[in-house]
């Protein structure tokens, strides 16, 4: 177990203002902001891809390695067939074994049938279920997804929500950035809503969107609802 | 099998002129001499200053060019071994037909110059250290000429080959010195014709000479010096004048 | 050689045709073996330096093949360092100049395609856990396709070059004659129409390199997206 994560007075320039978090196993959480919020940046870090300009951050249990993965608004898959792109992914983890977890993951996420498909010629709906398959294929503790349905038309948005219901039952942790409050309803567990680089509110989801306990949040649940 | 380890590597390296390439003799030399000895010679044609060069510094076997002092000065400074004369042609004054400086109709090289001199027209040289620029160099000092000081917009140097000067000065109509061989096997004449010929001192001497192998151990030598004892006997210099360029003979053998 | 029209059934223009493609793609495949790599490495790695060798390696894409001719000759002469291995005048010398003249584009240019992939491919590589050299050589892999364009630039300027192959091939005849010492040897002829004839021999065969590489791009690109 590498987590829970913490957060110690984490701050990223001027778009993450110091704060501390910390995010355990269990229920997903969902970060919820307007655009500019600060939710992309603040997924980066707790992803590592950026370096706090302050604070540190501690898995608690060790070295996360590829115990943690993140899936993007928009992946970039490699220019071969879907299957090897993640055995490339399952290879750089160092797996064994990379051509049965590879499989397993296309069934899990419906792509058999396109497995020796060039990976760029699917559509965008087919290669975000791709990525989250190359999550799924080194069973991550902990997946981070940044905006993950954004670029998608709705039919794309269900199947990529069912996958990611389908981590969450299996035990991996699911840390998402999203401005969709239905989205945020359908699969949050919690919810901790960013303002301006800060978090204002951290709740379970079902007593957020009933009682926001900011203005802004209020007035963002408000605001955003006619297009959910 | 009859051929001694030496000969084993079966080529050997001659710096020669553009104008024993260019004009073909070497085409029609190099398959005789091989049909006789079994060597095949590759041949870098340069100016006859850079083909001594080369020699120096050990890139030929054997230097094969045309300008006396600079190879005598080659075999007494210890990098050739000797110096054999080969064979001889001339170097021509080529011109405009128009003939604007009035030069045709003597044989005097030296008048001819003065002359171009004086009615500053286009004169292209090759500048490049070659055996033809030597000789140029030669016949103006003969006129009494510095002609390296003494350069006036209508003498250009073209620091090329024979080939790329005769395009120059045909393209502008301007007088230049070379080679007869070159000279007979040139195709984009234009309005060039040979003005001057027959002054003695257009003689044009070639020698050959076996680069040293004291001072380059890899010189092949014995293959080296059958090319140039090839050159100089009968059936060589029978050769060497049987070659013709439009049915002119291009060179003269004179090994002595 | 005979007059132009004459001169494609002769065998002796075929060996210097086949000469010149034999030098042009063993230095090419050397470059690109040496250049991709180094142009992705300086692309994708963070070191002191790597700005002045960008532009080190873009201003070296227009070095005087006169200039590499005369190092390689210095080099590779009896007189020189490298005068024992007697390389001078040989294939093998022409395709050390041609490497050393097409290293520096192919270097310079894959830098240049690999740095904008890497700024596509940057966060998702990391992500996976690709760094470095590894990461490098995936994104080499990924852009194949418009590499070839940089490694298709290297063959033009190898095909083209004749003042590097002339000082250091000698253009012997029968050895290391190639197209472009063949047509600047018939130009110093004033053989002007021979010389445009061999010309027009070697655009065709650059158009034909460049033609197939297309379409094997294309049909691959079709395949691959």
């Amino acid at each position: 177990m590498i987590l829970p994560l913490k957060l110690e007075g984490v701050s990223f320039l001027d778009i993450i203002r110091p704060l501390s978090l910390e995010i355990g196993a269990g229920p997903s959480t969902i970060i919820l902001g307007a655009n500019g919020a600060g939710k992309s940046v603040l997924m980066r870090l707790m992803h590592g891809l950026l370096a706090p300009t302050t604070g540190a951050l501690r898995w608690q249990g060790g070295e996360p390695g590829r115990r943690q993965a993140m899936v993007f608004q928009k992946p970039v898959m490699l220019r071969r067939s879907a299957l090897d792109n993640i055995r490339y992914a399952v290879r750089l983890a160092g797996a064994r074994d990379g051509d049965a977890l590879a499989a397993a993951a296309l069934d899990e996420v419906g792509l058999r049938h396109v497995a020796h498909r060039p990976a760029r010629v699917l559509s965008g709906g087919e290669q975000q279920r791709l990525a989250l398959a190359r999550a799924w294929a080194l069973h991550p503790e902990i997946l981070f997804l940044d905006e993950p349905t954004a670029s998608l038309d709705p039919s794309a948005t269900r199947e990529i929500e069912a996958v990611i219901r389908a981590f969450d039952t299996s035990g991996t942790k699911i840390v998402m950035a999203t401005h969709n409050l239905g989205q945020a309803r359908r699969l949050g567990d919690e919810v901790i809503y960013l303002h301006q680089g800060r978090v204002l509110e951290r709740a379970p989801a079902e007593e957020f969107f009933v009682r926001p306990a900011s203005a802004e949040a209020a007035a963002f649940i408000k605001g955003e609802l006619p297009w959910v | 099998m009859g051929i001694t380890p030496a000969l084993a590597a079966a080529f050997i390296t001659v710096a020669s002129t553009t104008s024993t390439e260019q004009s073909g003799l070497f085409k029609h030399l190099l398959p005789l001499f091989e049909k006789h000895s079994g060597i095949s010679v590759r041949v870098v044609a340069l100016g006859t200053g850079q083909a001594l060069d080369m020699g120096k510094r050990g890139d030929a076997d054997v230097v094969f060019v045309h300008a006396k002092p600079l190879e005598e000065k080659f075999v007494a400074e210890g990098y050739g071994v000797q110096r054999f004369e080969v064979m001889y042609n001339d170097f021509v004054l080529v011109g405009p037909k128009a003939d604007p400086a009035k030069v045709s109709g003597t044989k005097d090289i030296v008048a001819a110059l003065l002359k171009i001199k004086a009615a500053a027209v286009p004169f292209a040289s090759r500048g490049d250290n070659s055996g033809t620029h030597f000789a140029e160099v030669s016949v103006w000092k003969a006129a009494g000429v510095d002609i390296a000081k003494d350069q006036q917009s209508w003498y250009r140097e073209t620091g090329a080959g024979m080939g790329p000067t005769l395009n120059t000065a045909s393209a502008m109509n301007a007088y230049a010195l070379t080679d007869r061989g070159t000279w007979l096997s040139f195709r984009n004449r234009g309005e060039l014709t040979i003005v001057v010929e027959g002054d003695k001192r257009l003689f044009n001497q070639y020698g050959v000479m076996l680069v040293n192998p004291s001072r380059h151990a890899h010189v092949k030598q014995e293959a080296g010096r059958r090319f140039i004892d090839w050159l100089v006997s009968q059936e060589g210099q029978m050769a060497i004048s049987s070659f013709k360029i439009n049915g002119q003979q291009a060179f003269f053998a004179n090994a002595r | 050689m005979q007059e132009f029209p004459g001169l494609i059934w002769d065998p002796r223009l075929w060996q210097i045709v086949g000469l010149s493609l034999q030098v042009s793609l063993a230095a090419v495949a050397i470059a690109s073996l040496i250049g991709l790599p180094l142009g992705a490495a300086i692309a994708v790695g963070r070191f002191p330096g790597r700005r002045s060798l960008t532009v080190i390696l873009n201003a070296l894409m227009g070095l005087p093949p006169v200039v590499v001719g005369l190092l390689v000759y210095l080099l590779l002469s009896r007189a020189g360092p490298l005068g024992s291995l007697g390389l001078l005048f040989t294939p093998r010398a022409m395709v050390v100049a041609q490497t050393l003249l097409i290293l520096p584009i192919i270097a310079a240019l894959s830098r240049q395609a690999v740095e904008d992939a890497w700024r596509e491919y940057e966060e998702q590589l990391r992500s996976l856990g690709a760094h470095g050299l590894g990461a490098a050589l995936t994104i080499l892999w990924d852009i194949r396709f418009s590499l070839l364009t940089v490694v298709l630039a290297g063959l033009g300027r190898a095909a083209a070059e004749v003042g590097a192959v002339m000082i250091v091939g000698g253009n012997i005849d029968g050895v290391t004659r190639v197209m472009t010492t063949a047509i600047a040897l018939e130009t110093s002829k004033g053989d002007l129409p021979l010389a445009l004839g061999l010309g027009v021999v070697l655009i065709a065969i650059v158009l034909a390199l460049n033609a197939g590489a297309f379409l094997v791009k294309e049909a691959a690109q079709r395949r691959s997206g």
